[in-house]
């Protein structure tokens, strides 16, 4: 319940960005500001503060403030709110994390289904196709992927997916990771198509459809839902890695990932700009494994899937 | 055109004025090679940090600042540009030629002779078929600018069309005479400058013809490569048959061996530096660590000014900036002193408005978009871009900005595409590495709407920014090799740049107005880029360190540091 309970302050405090940007702090969050000036304690200062020290190079953004509507974390390079660049970065992080999940492990549930419960040609044909995404290690297709087309996008069918857009992280992070959900599911509904129940559906003449909707899926369901959370988790990491690495959420917009890239270059002198969304993808992220964990003990006591991924 | 590797650009070989701002100790004015030599100061490991190698080792290959500055020391063509500090480093001397060469037939024929009694680092003495074989190698092996400086010579166009088969008949040797003969197919005002770079760097006659990598080339220089490899280290020792012939063509060095190590961060670098466990840092500062060193380390710390551009080049050829409002109005929306502050303060950098250099020959200060006009740059003027745009009919279009993803290109990426939402546009931007991005920018397949990049000149001359960067020859439609990346093409400048480089011949200091002219014409009635800033470059060593001596040309003299 407690991680439960972080989950939902983090995305309602990240579902607020921009009520807090343009309401509270009153502050763009994804133009720069690099002439703007702040009043605090009673001074106006330069979110963009040239050293005037020695030789007097190199231009440093404002600390944290401390105050809750006024560059709390301070600024970046670019003279931007850090904090509310947080809050958006959250929203990006989640929503890729969640979606990418939810596409991951929807397309890996039809994977698992068709391949362990028809066996023969299908399963031979789905195997060797997850077999395929699972000899590439997980990063490196990641980056592959984005690199090609982060740049440029893609077209499948109707499908028109522009360069930035955030479904391009969305679907290389689903992809790279279906082999990941599918291959274990495989494996429960092989073991399931065995049990007497299925072999009674199949010999009182029920369709393939019907057994796979009504015996087999909800034998299933409980372990996709152990895997969801485990998936949103690694997902956001993997974004969040993407993003550092310059090939995941593409600037102005903000991630977790892109603002600890922002912050990489201010490390010595304004180390929160780094460390608050380490933070928040730690706090994130373990909250996620700790509700998979509690999923799992509640509808997989037997603990099938531990250490399955 | 070479890469400045760690800016994440390619310009090529950089320089202009020098204006150090603090005097290092031992630091001094005199020339490098011509002061004296002061065996005292002779010996130690001189240590090198760079965050990555430079690429092949090469010298008709590679086109980084990187190791054409390491070059300096280890290879000679028959001229070079003179080892000695300041604005004569600009000036052209003789090398492994005996003398400047005697130009006749108009213009059309160059005649060397060559010195006697020189070696390769390898024993072996340097003779007229070693000159003719460098010559033809370099098409050979595909040199980055055989085709668009060598080429000149007769003959070279063919070696360009079908490299195996080459002979270069323009180029021809005398044994008996020592004598080597360029017979050009054009004028070209400034094919001596040409020679005087790396790649004309003399090499032994039996060279494999094709990219040698990792493997040292044998040369003629003070040093040698004694061992390469692009993941950890570069050893440089001395030429056990070097004796110096001409100290302002190639002085004796000071330390006995230069190492450049590779694979650390700039932070480790700056910081490894500072203990005194390195002696240089190739790599651009880290903006986080400039107000610590410029405080602590100040006397460890020169700024020279380049004579380089920082500049968005936009596409001419398709929307929005196929319409000239469109490219006017990014001209007046910016504020250039926004990026100067993106790049590290006025102390680094200064606004440009003009395509050549401040410094550089035929640069006039004007300053056609700016609030008020006038010859200085006075900020933006952000409702007269709004009004061009809204004119224009671009409102609305999406406009994608490509740029590197090094931290000070991607953080002024993020100001430009602000800017350009303010305008109207719907902008975005595109972060790609810098191995890749020089070349896809210049590709118009790509359909590179506007990029963030810079050039850094190879020698002094106005042609190497006007013709090479806006002239209808460097235009090459679906090539990675079409460095006038604003696909700008337009008759009646290219007319005038032809007359220009004529008349640079005969009337340097006429043609100097001429290009002058140009640049405001360019700018004025056509306004392909928005220049934005001429950057200052940063040498950080360490405290150990005497004698730094920098080549507008070159940059720092490597082996002319004393580390004893």
């Amino acid at each position: 319940m407690g991680a439960l309970g972080v989950l939902v302050f983090v995305a309602l405090i990240c579902l607020c960005a921009p009520l807090y940007a343009n309401d509270w702090a009153h502050v763009n969050a994804f133009s720069s500001n690099i002439n703007g000036r702040i009043f605090i304690d009673g001074h106006w200062r330069s979110v963009l503060q040239a050293n005037t020290q020695g030789l007097g190079l190199g231009v440093s953004p404002i600390g944290p403030t401390w105050h809750l509507n006024n560059y709390f974390l301070g600024a970046d390079s670019q003279g931007r709110d850090v904090f509310a660049r947080l809050l958006y970065g959250g929203r990006d992080s989640l929503l890729i994390g969640a979606a990418s999940a939810l596409f991951c492990v929807f397309f890996a549930t039809i994977s698992g289904l068709a391949a362990g419960y028809f066996g023969g040609v299908i399963d031979w044909i789905v195997s060797r196709l997850l077999d395929i995404t699972w000899a590439f290690p997980v990063y490196l297709l990641a980056i592959s992927l984005s690199v090609i087309l982060v740049s440029s996008g893609f077209s499948v069918g109707p499908l028109h997916v522009q360069a930035g857009s955030l479904l391009l992280p969305i679907i290389i992070i689903a992809f790279i990771y279906i082999p990941y959900v599918a291959r274990p599911l495989r494996g429960i509904v092989m073991t399931l198509r065995e049990r007497e129940f299925i072999q009674a559906a199949i010999g009182s003449g029920a369709s393939d459809w019907r057994i796979l909707r009504k015996e087999i899926l909800p034998n299933v369901a409980p372990s996709i839902i152990v895997f969801f959370p485990l998936m949103v988790a690694f997902n956001m990491l993997t974004e969040s890695a993407l993003s550092f690495l310059g090939v995941g959420v593409q600037p102005p917009n903000a991630s977790w990932g892109t603002i600890i890239n922002d912050g990489l270059d201010l490390l010595y002198t304004r180390p929160w700009v780094a460390m608050a969304p380490g933070l928040m993808i730690v706090i994130t992220a373990g909250a996620l494994n700790l509700l998979g964990d509690g999923f799992r003990d509640a509808f997989d006591p037997k603990a099938k899937l531990r250490g399955s991924i | 055109m070479m890469k400045f590797k760690s800016m994440q650009k390619f310009g090529v070989l950089t320089s202009a004025l020098a204006l150090t701002l603090t005097g290092l100790a031992g630091f001094s004015a005199s020339p490098a090679g011509a002061s004296g030599y002061q065996k005292a100061h002779a010996g130690g490991t001189l240590t090198l940090l760079a965050s990555t190698a430079g690429g092949t080792l090469d010298p008709q290959v590679n086109y980084t600042l990187q190791y054409w500055q390491l070059y300096q020391a280890t290879y000679d063509g028959l001229v070079t540009f003179q080892k000695v500090n300041g604005q004569a480093s600009f000036t052209v001397v003789p090398d492994l030629a005996t003398a400047l060469p005697k130009i006749t037939n108009g213009g059309k024929t160059y005649t060397f002779t060559l010195r006697k009694g020189i070696k390769f680092s390898n024993g072996q003495t340097v003779t007229v078929n070693d000159v003719k074989a460098t010559f033809v190698r370099l098409f050979k092996v595909s040199n980055p600018n055989s085709g668009s400086w060598y080429n000149a010579i007769a003959g070279g166009d063919a070696c360009v069309a079908t490299p195996t088969s080459c002979t270069l008949s323009g180029l021809t040797v005398n044994a008996a005479t020592n004598t080597v003969t360029f017979n050009l197919a054009k004028v070209d005002p400034e094919f001596i400058d040409q020679l005087a770079v790396p790649f004309a760097a003399i090499v032994p006659a039996g060279t494999p013809t094709k990219d040698e990598g990792s493997t040292p080339v044998p040369g003629t220089g003070a040093y040698t490569f004694k061992s390469y490899n692009p993941a950890s280290s570069l050893v440089m020792v001395r030429n056990p048959y070097f004796k110096v012939w001409n100290a302002k063509a190639q002085p004796q060095g000071y330390p006995n061996k230069i190492v450049e190590k590779f694979g650390t961060t700039v932070e480790s670098e700056v910081t490894a530096v500072e203990n005194g466990q390195a002696d240089w840092v190739f790599d651009p500062l880290p903006a986080d660590r400039l107000g610590e060193i410029s405080t602590k380390y100040a006397s460890q710390l020169t700024l020279h000014q380049l004579t380089a551009d920082w500049y968005l080049p936009m596409n001419t050829n398709i929307a929005p900036f196929n319409n000239l409002k469109a490219r006017q109005a990014l001209n007046y929306a910016i504020n250039k002193k926004n990026i100067v502050s993106l790049y590290g303060g006025t102390k680094l950098a200064n606004p440009t408005c003009t395509i050549l250099p401040k410094g550089f020959p035929g640069h006039v200060d004007f300053c056609g978009y700016t609030k008020g006009g006038g010859s200085r740059y006075n900020g933006p003027d952000l409702a007269k871009a709004q009004a061009l745009v809204a004119a224009s009919g671009t409102k609305g279009t999406v406009v994608k900005l490509v740029a590197t993803n090094d931290a000070v290109n991607s953080s002024v990426a993020q100001y430009i595409v602000s800017v350009l939402n303010q305008i109207g546009y719907k902008a975005s931007v595109v972060l790609q590495s810098a191995n890749i991005q020089f070349n896809y920018i210049q590709n118009t397949n790509n359909k590179v709407q506007i990029s963030l990049t810079q050039w850094y000149q190879d020698y002094p001359a106005p042609s190497d920014f006007i013709n090479v960067l806006l002239g209808c020859s460097t235009f090459h439609k679906g090539s990675d090799n079409s460095i006038n990346i604003a696909g700008f093409c337009n008759a009646g400048i290219d007319a005038q740049i032809k007359a220009a480089e004529t008349q640079s011949i005969t009337d340097p200091k006429a043609a100097n107005a001429k290009w002058g002219q140009i640049d405001k014409t360019i700018m004025a009635n056509y306004a392909p880029w928005v220049p934005l800033i001429n950057p200052k470059l940063t040498d950080f060593v360490s405290k150990r360190v005497g004698n730094y001596k920098f080549s507008l040309e070159f940059y720092m003299y490597v082996d002319q540091l004393w580390v004893k």
